[in-house]
C-alpha cells in the first residue's frame, strides 16, 4: 500500500464537497447549479468508498451504497432537468435570480 | 320605622320616567311623554310627603331630638375591613324637607311645561331630562355618605348641562351649557379634594360616622386632622374649605357665579326648577349636612362661608339693579338669596338658641324655593306672551296677564320680606341670627334687603305698569290652564308657608327651637324694604327719564355695575392669556411631540426593523442555501467546542 | 515517492482543478466539459482504489449519461451562446467565507480524529461478488434496496415525462 492514508482521501472529498457548495451558492444559471450538486454527490461517493477500503475492507457495504447513490443521482438529475425545462417554458429564462416569486 | 321601599320607589320613579321618555318618547303620541313625566313626579311627591310625615310625626322624634336614620344601606365597594363605599339612604330633618321641596317644585314645573313646551320638537327629550334631574337631585339629598353625594352632584351637573343646552341650535345656549358645566366641574375638584381629606382623617365616607368622629375635639380623628397642616392651616380646615368651594361652585357664590346668568339660556321652566329652587341650593345643603363639623370642629371654615355668602349677596343685589333682561335679574336675585342662606349658616352656632342661623337658612331655602319658582314661572308666562326677554319690550301687561300680575306681585312681596308673606318670616330669622353674632354682616344684610326690594319692584313695575298698551283680546292669551295652575298653587304657598313652625322640625341639633316674633326688631328691615318699594314705584311706575339720568350721573360706577363688575372679562383674560398660553399650549406640545412621538417612534422602529428582517425571505434559493450552510457550520462549531 | 502516491496526487489535482474551473467559469459549455473531466478523474480515482466496477459504473452513468443530459438541457434552454452573467462580488465573498470556514472545521475534525485502520484482508470486489451481494436475500444482501431503487427510477422517469411534457391543448 502506498502512504496515502484515509486522511488524504477524506481531505480530498471534503475539498470537492466544499467546491460544490461554493458553486451552489454562487452560480446564477440553474444548469450550472445542477453541476455543482453533482460534484457534491460525487464527493460523498468518494467518502463511502474510502471508508469501505480503509475501515471495513472485508465488507462491500460502502460499495453498494455508492452504487445506489449513483443511481439516485441520475434520477434526481433527470427530474431536475425536467423542472428546468418547465421553468424555462414559463419564465423564458433560467436565471436563479428570476425565480423569486415565493418572497415575502 | 321608615319603609325603605317607599324611599327607593320615590327615588327611582323619575329615573324610570327618564329611561322610558328617553328611549321610547318619540314613539309616544302627542303629549303622553309629558303626562308620563308629570304622573311619575306626582307619585314621587305623594310618597315623599308620606315619608316626611312618617319621619317628622311618627318615627323621627326620638326623645325630643330628630335623629338621623339610615333606612337602607348596601356595601358597594369594599376597600378594607372597615373602609368601604356604600350606597345608602339617610333620613334626617333636612333631607326630608328637601325631598318634599324638590318633588313639589318639580311637579309644578312638569305641569307648567305641559303648556309651555307644547308643540316643541324634542318634547319628550325635555321631559326625560327633567326626570333625570329630579332623580339626581333626590339622590343627592338622600345620600347617606359623602361619596354618594359626589356621584349625584355630578349627575345633577350633567342634567343641568343637558337642560341649559336644550336649544342646541343656538350657539349661545351651547356656550352657556359648557360654561356651567366647566365652572361647576372645576369647583368640584375642590369638592373631591375635600372628600379625600375628610375621609382620610375620619376613615369613613358615611355622614353619620364622619360627624361622630370629627366633631368632638378630643377624638383621635379630629386631633390628627387638626394637627396635620399645610401652609399653616390645619388639614381639617383645608378639607372643609375645599368642600365649601365645591358647594360655592354649584351655588353660584362669588367668584364662581359666572355660569348662573348665562344658564338662563335654557327654557324658563328649567330655570325655575334648577337654577332657582333646587340645584343651586345644593351647596347650601352640603354645608348644612356637614354643619356639625363646620361649626364645632372648625369655626374658621364657617367664617369663610359667612363672608362669601354676604359678599355674594351684596354683589348680586347691586348687579340686579342694572340688568334689563328679566331672567338675568331673577338669576342675580337667586344668587343674592343663596348668599343669604350661606351667611345665615355662616353666622350660626350649634344647638339651641345659637342654632338660629341654621334653622333660618333652611327656612329661607324652603320659602325661597316657593317664591322664586313662582317668579320664574311667571316670567315664563310673560316671555311666552311677549316673545322676548327684555324689559323694554314689556310694560303695562297687568291688563292682559291678570293672573300672572297678581301672583308675580305676591312673589315680589314675599322676596322683599313684607309681612305676612313667607319671605318676611325667613328673612327676619336670618337677620336676627346675624345681628346676634356679627354686627358688620348684619348691616350689610340690611342694605342688601333694601336693594332686594328695590330691584324686584323695579322689575314688577317695569313689566306690569310702566307703559300703556291696548288690549286686543283673542290674538294672544295669557296661557293655558296648565301654565296658570302652578302659578296659583305656588302663590298660595309663597303667601302662607311663613306660618309653618319650622323650628319644630329643622334645627341644627334636632331639638325644637322656639321662634318668637320680635316686633321692635322687625321694624327696621320692613321699613327699609318699604322704602325700596317706594323708590321703585317713584322711578318705574310710569315711563320716565329719571332712571336714565340717574344712571348717567352715576357714570363709571353705573357702568361697572352694569357690566357685572367685569368678572367675565377677568376670567377670559386669565384663561386665554395665562392658562392657554402658559399651560395648555406647552402641555399640548408635550402630548403631541413627546408622548405621541414616543408611540409613533416605537411603531416606526418596529416597521423599519420588520422591513429589514423581511429581506431574509427573498425567495432566492441561494440565499436560503447560504443561511442553511452558515447555520450548519455555526451549530457544528457550537456543539463541538462549547457544549461538549 | 512511489508511483501510487504520484498518481494519486495527479488524480486529485485533476479532480479538484476541473471542479474549481467548473464552478467558476462563465462559459456554460466549458463548465459542462470541466465537469466531465472532473468526473472522469473521479473514475480514475476509483480505479486507483481498485474498485473497478464502480469506476466503470461512474463512467457509464455519470459521464455518459448525466453530463450528456446536462448538455442536452443547455441546448433545450437556448443558453449555449452567450456568457453567463457573473454573480455579485458580495455573494462570492460570503460564499467563499462560508465555504472556507466549513472546510477548515471539517479538516480539523478529520485530522484530530484517530481512525483505527483495519488490518483485515480485503474481500474480492469483482463483478461476481458484487452481483451475488446485490441480489442476495440473506445476510448482507441488498435485494430490497435494489428493488426500491428500481421503483425510484421508474417513478423518476414517469415524473420527468409528466413535468417536461408539452401541453397538447396549447395550439
Amino acid at each position: 500500500m502506498s502512504p496515502i492514508g484515509l486522511n488524504h482521501m477524506l481531505i480530498l472529498s471534503t475539498a470537492l464537497f466544499f467546491i460544490g457548495v461554493y458553486g451552489f451558492l454562487t452560480r446564477r444559471n440553474l444548469v450550472t447549479l445542477l453541476m455543482s450538486i453533482e460534484l457534491i454527490l460525487n464527493s460523498v461517493n468518494i467518502n463511502f468508498l474510502a471508508f469501505n477500503k480503509y475501515l471495513y475492507p472485508e465488507k462491500l457495504d460502502g460499495l453498494f451504497f455508492s452504487l445506489f447513490i449513483i443511481a439516485i443521482a441520475a434520477a434526481e438529475a433527470a427530474v431536475a432537468i425536467a423542472i428546468i425545462i418547465n421553468l424555462y417554458r414559463s419564465h423564458q429564462s433560467i436565471d436563479v435570480e428570476d425565480a423569486d416569486s415565493l418572497r415575502y | 320605622m321608615i319603609d325603605p321601599d317607599l324611599i327607593l320607589i320615590l327615588l327611582f320613579l323619575p329615573l324610570l320616567s327618564f329611561v322610558i321618555n328617553g328611549l321610547f318618547g318619540r314613539k309616544l303620541p302627542g303629549s303622553i311623554a309629558g303626562m308620563l313625566g308629570s304622573v311619575s313626579i306626582l307619585i314621587s311627591f305623594l310618597l315623599s310627603m308620606s315619608v316626611a310625615y312618617t319621619y317628622f310625626f311618627q318615627v323621627g322624634n326620638i326623645s325630643g331630638v330628630y335623629e338621623s336614620l339610615v333606612p337602607f344601606q348596601m356595601t358597594w365597594l369594599r376597600f378594607s375591613e372597615n373602609f368601604s363605599i356604600n350606597i345608602g339612604l339617610l333620613a334626617d330633618p333636612i333631607s326630608m324637607m328637601m325631598i318634599v321641596v324638590v318633588t313639589f317644585i318639580s311637579l309644578m314645573v312638569h305641569i307648567f311645561s305641559l303648556g309651555y313646551m307644547k308643540g316643541e320638537e324634542r318634547y319628550e327629550t325635555y321631559y326625560s331630562f327633567l326626570s333625570l334631574f329630579t332623580f339626581s337631585m333626590l339622590g343627592l339629598v338622600l345620600a347617606s355618605n359623602i361619596f354618594q353625594t359626589y356621584i349625584f352632584w355630578e349627575l345633577v351637573g350633567v342634567s343641568s348641562f343637558l337642560l341649559i343646552g336644550y336649544y342646541y341650535q343656538k350657539p349661545s345656549a351651547v356656550a352657556a351649557s359648557k360654561k356651567a358645566f366647566i365652572v361647576t366641574r372645576f369647583a368640584d375638584l375642590g369638592f373631591l379634594i375635600g372628600i379625600l381629606v375628610l375621609s382620610y382623617y375620619s376613615e369613613t365616607f358615611e355622614f353619620v360616622t364622619l360627624t361622630e368622629r370629627l366633631v368632638p375635639g378630643d377624638s383621635e380623628y379630629s386631633q390628627a386632622a387638626s394637627s396635620a397642616g399645610f401652609l399653616g392651616i390645619s388639614a381639617l380646615t383645608w378639607g372643609l374649605v375645599m368642600i365649601f368651594i365645591g358647594g360655592a361652585g354649584k351655588s353660584a357664590m362669588f367668584p364662581l357665579h359666572i355660569w348662573l346668568p348665562d344658564a338662563m339660556e335654557g327654557p324658563t321652566p328649567v330655570s325655575a326648577l334648577i337654577h332657582a329652587a333646587t340645584m343651586v341650593v345644593a351647596g347650601v345643603y352640603l354645608v348644612a349636612r356637614l354643619f356639625p363639623v363646620f361649626s364645632l370642629a372648625c369655626p374658621v371654615a364657617l367664617d369663610v362661608v359667612a363672608w362669601t355668602g354676604i359678599g355674594s349677596a351684596l354683589f348680586a343685589a347691586l348687579i340686579a339693579c342694572t340688568q334689563t333682561d328679566i331672567k338675568r335679574v331673577l338669576a342675580y336675585s337667586t344668587m343674592s338669596q343663596i348668599g343669604y342662606m350661606m351667611f345665615a349658616l355662616g353666622v350660626s352656632g350649634y344647638g339651641g338658641e345659637q342654632g338660629l342661623g341654621y334653622m333660618a337658612a333652611m327656612f329661607h331655602l324652603f320659602t325661597h324655593a316657593m317664591f322664586k319658582a313662582l317668579l320664574f314661572l311667571g316670567a315664563g308666562v310673560i316671555i311666552h306672551y311677549v316673545h322676548s326677554n327684555d324689559l323694554k319690550d314689556m310694560g303695562g301687561l297687568r291688563k292682559v296677564l291678570p293672573i300672572t300680575s297678581i301672583t308675580f306681585l305676591i312673589g315680589c312681596l314675599a322676596i322683599a320680606g313684607i309681612p305676612p308673606f313667607s319671605g318676611f318670616f325667613s328673612k327676619e330669622e336670618i337677620l336676627l341670627a346675624s345681628s346676634h353674632s356679627n354686627f358688620g354682616i348684619y348691616i350689610v344684610a340690611l342694605i342688601t334687603a333694601g336693594l332686594t326690594a328695590f330691584y324686584m319692584f323695579r322689575l314688577y313695575f317695569s313689566i306690569f305698569w310702566s307703559k300703556k298698551i291696548e288690549v286686543n283680546s283673542g290674538h294672544r292669551h295669557e296661557g293655558s290652564f296648565s301654565m296658570l295652575a302652578p302659578l296659583l298653587i305656588l302663590a298660595v304657598f309663597a303667601a302662607i308657608s311663613g306660618f309653618i313652625p319650622f323650628g319644630s322640625f329643622v334645627t341644627s341639633d334636632g331639638t325644637v327651637l322656639e321662634t318668637h316674633f320680635h316686633l321692635e326688631f322687625s321694624i327696621l328691615p320692613v321699613s327699609l324694604s318699604v322704602a325700596g318699594i317706594f323708590l321703585a314705584w317713584l322711578l318705574y311706575k310710569n315711563t320716565s327719564s329719571v332712571p336714565g339720568r340717574i344712571a348717567d350721573k352715576a357714570g363709571t360706577v353705573y357702568k361697572v355695575i352694569y357690566k357685572k363688575f367685569y368678572i367675565d372679562e377677568v376670567y377670559e383674560f386669565i384663561t386665554k392669556k395665562i392658562i392657554f398660553q402658559l399651560i395648555a399650549r406647552p402641555a399640548a406640545w408635550f402630548d403631541k411631540t413627546i408622548v405621541d412621538g414616543m408611540v409613533n417612534t416605537a411603531a416606526a422602529a418596529t416597521q423599519v426593523f420588520s422591513l429589514s428582517i423581511s429581506g431574509f425571505q427573498s425567495g432566492k434559493l441561494q440565499h436560503y442555501a447560504f443561511y442553511f450552510i452558515g447555520g450548519a457550520i455555526g451549530l457544528a462549531l457550537l456543539f463541538i467546542y462549547y457544549l461538549s | 515517492m512511489d508511483p501510487a502516491t504520484i498518481v494519486f496526487y495527479m488524480l486529485s489535482a485533476l479532480i479538484l482543478g476541473a471542479g474549481i474551473l467548473a464552478v467558476t467559469t462563465r462559459k456554460i459549455f466549458r463548465a459542462a466539459i470541466y465537469l466531465l473531466f472532473s468526473l472522469t478523474g473521479i473514475a480514475g480515482l476509483y480505479f486507483w482504489m481498485q474498485y473497478e466496477f464502480i469506476a466503470a459504473v461512474q463512467i457509464i452513468v455519470y459521464v455518459g449519461g448525466i453530463v450528456v443530459l446536462i448538455i442536452f438541457s443547455i441546448f433545450l434552454t437556448h443558453t449555449g451562446g452567450m456568457d453567463m452573467p457573473a454573480a455579485l462580488k458580495s455573494r462570492k465573498l460570503f460564499a467563499a467565507l462560508a465555504v472556507l470556514s466549513g472546510f477548515l472545521l471539517t479538516v480539523t475534525q478529520i485530522t484530530r480524529h484517530s481512525f483505527n485502520i483495519s488490518g483485515k484482508v480485503a474481500v474480492e470486489s469483482n463483478v461476481r461478488a458484487i452481483g451475488l451481494g446485490m441480489l442476495g436475500t440473506g445476510e448482507g444482501g441488498f435485494a430490497l434496496p435494489f428493488e426500491v431503487v428500481s421503483i425510484l427510477l421508474l417513478s423518476a422517469m414517469i415524473g420527468c415525462i409528466v413535468i417536461a411534457i408539452k401541453n397538447p391543448s396549447r395550439s
